[in-house]
């Protein structure tokens, strides 16, 4: 086997990405519904790896999910994306690190229009001008959040507590990984991996102690599909999509699932709920589901966070599973508790899926 | 060539989009929403590629185009580089502007999707907001949600956030002179503009239809295509 020339094949599926000094962009869904997973990124950036990164108050929506359902023209949310270019050049920073996988899409085809279509930038430029008196620069850099991750996944792993290993068994966990569609799918060479052979997360997964599972629909969407999901009486295009891969990776038997955009983890924990109530089918083991992570949640772990800091009592399939199989302590009285141990209620318990 | 043709060759969607199809199928093979609809992404390329003004102004008016999820597979695997997904949104965007999408019940649902996220990044600068989501609307966010928005601003504190508030981090307020020059944004490149243009053609059909149009999502126009009632 000539590994030289596959070292230098695979050269070609890797991107650049920026070592420091970047200009965060929030995310509207992984803000809403998984919180602690943009705190904890912050977290490791800052005091894990004591990298610059800047939290700006005024960046807003890039506008994806509107682009995507089609109610905005490409011109608006190239404005609003010229805007958010705006801010990071005045903020003084020219590597740009959305946390959503959309609005990665989003900036990078944007970014590729602009380079085909010198006149729709220049466009662009006007109209930013005109509505808000401001000018911009390009980033130098756009990694999405999960490639800074991955980027630093070893030292990640130097500095954790532990590993994605059973503690009981000592065998790697069996782990599934899914990769936004909008990450690589229409510009390849924007992703590590590419398309074809995504790493970004199977990367981190190899570096923190896990197997990666391979099965057949892998690859297939988690079913957002924006108007898919957003209106009700379309949502079974969206249930039925995340349906086709629980029922590909159950055989499997995947101890967790780790994605990296902010709309799939959503998506493939509350359809569990839901296929749990509706059919009475669940994918885990003893009536439960299979827990379901963002990548900054499972980094968190690695390093040893208080599962309740990262928010995990936010999910709607328990994680207390996975955390046992870890060997990581957390204390089931903090888990709905808030700041200084108040307590504000819990949950109700599911009638089909079993929760801890 | 047709008018309608004319119209999507200066989208440039439509121009990425669409290269020489070869009717190979390969799209339709790895479409999510083939799976799930009776939709054939390879047909929208062809009719496309076709020019033919009668079934280009068909399409427009049809279930058909509402069926893509936007995720893109089809770019991915497509020999040709065609990008079918992007053919699409050029398709959707005309179709609003022609006010055609009224003709179709997926299409009608324009209505919803520009009140619950268009009207929320005016309003909050986010796509979606916390305090906009129930489990009446979105029944699959479970238990685990009647908590947190039973809770916001403590579960949100609990794990770094700002709910509401001023400054910067999670969830915060974006501030007034960001939303302002959103809206200014909005005006100047046309989203205000289409916005009017579906509440207006979305009122039109509700007449049509005799179903009662008004504002927000409570009016019966906006559950008829939010919930897809084919009765009232």
């Amino acid at each position: 086997m000539n590994i030289e020339g596959k070292r230098r094949i695979w050269k070609a599926y890797q991107k650049e990405i920026a070592d420091d000094r970047y200009y965060y962009a929030r995310s509207c869904i992984r803000q809403n519904f998984f919180p602690g997973s943009e705190t904890a990124f912050l977290r490791i950036l800052k005091e894990e790896l004591g990298k610059d990164i800047h939290d700006d108050p005024r960046h807003t929506t890039c506008t994806g999910i509107a682009y995507h359902c089609d109610v905005i023209p490409f011109e608006t949310t190239m404005t609003v994306v010229a805007r958010q270019f705006s801010l990071m050049s005045e903020a003084g920073y020219t590597n740009y690190v959305p946390s959503c996988i959309t609005s990665f899409g989003i900036y990078t085809e944007i970014l590729e229009t602009w380079h085909h279509f010198p006149e729709i930038e220049a466009k662009v430029r006007e109209m930013l001008w005109k509505s808000t008196k401001r000018e911009f620069s390009k980033p130098a850099n756009l990694a999405h959040a999960s490639d800074i991750i991955y980027k630093f996944r070893n030292e990640i792993a130097a500095k954790g507590k532990y590993r994605l290993i059973n503690q009981h068994t000592g065998n790697p966990l069996r782990v599934v990984e899914h990769i936004g569609c909008h990450y690589s799918r229409m510009f390849p060479h924007k992703g590590v991996g590419g398309a074809e052979y995504p790493y970004v997360l199977a990367g981190m997964i190899e570096s923190w102690g896990g197997e990666v599972v391979d099965y057949p629909e892998r690859r297939h969407c988690c079913g957002f599909g924006f108007r898919q999901y957003l209106v009700k009486a379309n949502r079974g295009y969206s249930a039925a999509c995340s349906k086709k891969k629980f029922e590909s990776m159950a055989p499997f038997t995947p101890d967790m699932i780790i994605t990296n955009c902010p709309g799939c983890p959503y998506f493939l924990d509350r359809w569990q709920f839901v296929i749990a109530e509706m059919q009475g089918i669940t994918y885990g083991t003893a009536g439960q589901g299979i827990p379901v992570f963002t990548y900054e949640e499972v980094a968190g772990l690695v390093l040893g966070y208080d599962p309740w800091d990262l928010g995990l009592q936010t999910h709607q399939v328990a994680v207390e599973p996975l955390l046992d199989k870890l060997g990581i302590p957390y204390d089931p009285e903090m888990k709905y508790k808030a700041e200084g141990g108040r307590f504000i209620g819990t949950p109700e318990y599911p009638e089909v899926l079993k929760v801890c | 060539m047709g008018k309608m043709y004319d119209y999507l060759s200066q989208d440039v969607r439509f121009i990425e989009g669409l290269n020489a199809c070869i009717n190979c199928g390969t799209c339709s093979a790895i479409c999510p929403a083939a799976a799930f609809y009776d939709y054939d992404p390879r047909e929208i390329a062809d009719i496309s590629q076709s020019r033919d003004e009668e079934e280009i102004t068909a399409l427009l008016k049809s279930d058909v185009i509402w069926y893509c999820g936007e995720c893109m597979s089809c770019a991915t695997r497509c020999p040709r580089g065609n990008k079918p997904g992007l053919i699409i949104i050029a398709l959707r965007s005309l179709s609003q502007k022609l006010g055609f999408f009224t003709e179709s019940e997926k299409g009608r649902q324009q209505l919803a999707i520009k009140r619950m996220v268009g009207e929320s990044i005016l309003e909050t600068g986010y796509c979606v907001y916390a305090g906009h989501i129930n489990t009446k609307d979105f029944p699959e966010q479970g238990p685990v949600w009647d908590w947190i928005i039973k809770n916001p601003a403590e579960v949100y504190k609990r794990l770094g956030g700002n709910y509401n508030g001023d400054g910067k981090g999670l969830l915060r307020k974006i501030p007034e002179e960001s939303l302002k020059e959103l809206k200014a944004i909005f005006d100047e490149t046309g989203a205000s503009e289409q916005f009017e243009q579906i509440e207006a053609a979305s009122e039109k059909k509700a007449e049509e239809l005799g179903i009662t149009f008004g504002k927000g999502k409570d009016c019966e126009y906006f559950r008829y295509v939010y919930e897809g009632r084919t009765t009232l």
